[in-house]
């Protein structure tokens, strides 16, 4: 069972979104992602200050068994990267909403959070 | 609708250690128990087991079976002399095309065993079999019997700690590429993963006792991740992705596979081989390691000076070099350098002759 924390957001894609207080995201794949994927070996992260529309291909992260896009879950500019993610890839694979945080972002809109699943959908999503 | 997965005498103790699990050749394996890094880890410096009880174990006999097998196979059991050595080969077909790759233990003069692939189960036993009967041979599947490979550096060591001292003196006193009967089990010292070890045949009801025994001594369980990572370091072929039937033993690596001497010695295949090898062999296997960030897989193109040359058959991620490593078929003159095409882009490789480690030591020179 993949661990899915209450106080986050999700897509189909399996990214979560956490909201910051100052109304920007911090974005990450899910529990459920890293496992499908096994050991994480690479993770090429966007440019800070590049725009991306929701749904964009902005990351890769890859494994031995295969290279998965990252999806920018809403519209809007990344604002930080995780730099530790270069040379410690596996920190998906342990903390994969804590230290393993892909991006940061900061959204056009800040309503269009509410688009996303919250974590019983989501969760009820990965049991089809 | 297809066929649930077979599960092997261990799938219990794979399930009450958390692996996660693959359908692969009918059989539901463990991939691995947590990290196939750590795995990969505890076998080039420690001890490892894996289970590879769907590998097929068939015992040939007969006052022929040494001349039905030199005519099988295109290495040549002639080779073994002493009781309990064994020989890697490949069977071929017709068109010298490769229809498995195997081990075969020389047990008797009217007895020999020979384990093939789990995934080719089928057309490797079918094709024996219809080769067995002019020579009047017996093939017998020993689907009653589970093997574990328990590998790395400390894994004999383990392994002999388990047994009396009779029977731990005569398993340590074992060659390379030797096997003998060790009370019940049957153990030789083979693997596929470039380290030191013991690949132990038993019955189904030792199997998880043995693999509770070893779990005791510290062996870590390893799933086929990491059989995969450590095989490929090795240089190590994997039947299906680095050959398959339309591929000669000459054009993948596997040329000192093939016994042409003594040149009385039919075997099949072997004209098509004489042919191709007197018209002069124009690919070889090049292990390839990736200079730039970036995963090696199979069938991606093979780049020089802009043109595709080749193909990958085989990649990763090797965690003893920290880079991406694969196995290639490549012109045979290629030189020290050339690219792989890599999700659009053309990623800079250096070429080298496998294997990539040997017994823990990175054997490629890298920049």
């Amino acid at each position: 069972m993949s661990d899915v924390p209450e106080d986050l957001h999700f897509t189909a894609s399996h990214e979560w979104v956490r909201v910051n207080e100052d109304g920007s995201i911090v974005v990450g794949i899910t529990d459920h992602a890293q496992e499908a994927l096994g050991d994480l070996v690479y993770v090429e992260t966007p440019e800070e200050g590049n725009h991306y529309s929701a749904g964009d291909a902005c990351a890769v992260v890859e494994s031995t068994k295969a290279a998965s896009d990252i999806y920018c879950p809403i519209s809007g500019v990344i604002s930080e990267i995780n730099d530790a993610l270069v040379d410690a890839p596996e920190l998906i694979n342990e903390q994969p909403y804590g230290d393993g945080w892909i991006m940061s972002i900061q959204p056009d809109n800040a309503d269009d959070v509410e688009e996303l699943m919250d974590a019983e959908a989501y969760e009820d999503s990965l049991q089809e | 609708m297809s066929q649930p997965a077979k599960v092997t005498s261990l799938i219990e103790r794979h399930r009450a250690a958390g692996a996660r699990t693959v359908d692969f050749g009918g059989w539901e394996m463990p991939v691995h128990y947590g990290s196939q890094i750590e795995e990969h880890h505890a076998v080039r410096g420690d001890a490892g087991m894996f289970d590879v009880s769907h590998m097929t174990v068939v015992d040939l006999a007969g006052e022929r079976v040494r001349d039905f097998l030199r005519y099988l196979l295109a290495n040549d059991v002639a080779k073994l002399k002493e009781r309990g050595r064994a020989l890697y080969s490949c069977m071929l077909n017709q068109r010298g095309g490769v229809i498995d790759d195997l081990i075969v233990y020389f047990l008797g003069d009217t007895f020999y065993r020979v384990v093939v692939n789990a995934a080719t189960r089928d057309k490797d036993l079918a094709w024996i079999e219809r080769h067995s009967k002019s020579f009047g041979v017996t093939v017998n599947e020993r689907a009653d019997l589970s093997m574990i490979a328990v590998q790395g550096p400390n894994a004999r060591a383990k392994v002999a700690g388990l047994y009396s001292a009779g029977h731990s003196e005569a398993m340590l006193a074992l060659k390379p590429f030797s096997a003998a009967a060790v009370g019940d089990d049957f153990v030789a010292r083979t693997g596929y993963t470039g380290e030191d070890g013991f690949e132990i045949i038993i019955d189904h009801e030792r199997a998880p006792i043995l693999w509770d025994q070893l779990l005791a001594a510290g062996v870590a369980p390893c799933g086929l991740g990491a059989r995969d990572t450590l095989r490929l370091e090795a240089g190590m072929h994997l039947y299906g992705q680095d050959m398959d039937e339309d591929t000669l033993p000459l054009v993948c690596g596997l040329a000192w596979t093939v016994a042409f001497e003594p040149a009385e010695r039919d075997f099949i295949g072997r004209s098509v081989l004489e042919k191709a090898r007197d018209a002069g062999v124009t690919t070889r296997l090049a292990a390839l390691v990736l200079e730039d960030r970036g995963v090696l897989r199979a069938h991606q193109d093979v780049i020089v000076d802009g043109k595709v040359a080749g193909k990958v058959t085989s990649g990763t991620f090797s965690p003893t070099l920290k880079r991406s490593i694969g196995l290639a078929q490549v012109p045979a003159d290629l030189g020290e350098r050339c690219e792989v095409e890599i999700r659009g882009r053309h990623i800079a490789a250096s070429v080298h002759a496998p294997p990539f480690v040997r017994h823990g030591q990175i054997k490629v020179a890298l920049s």
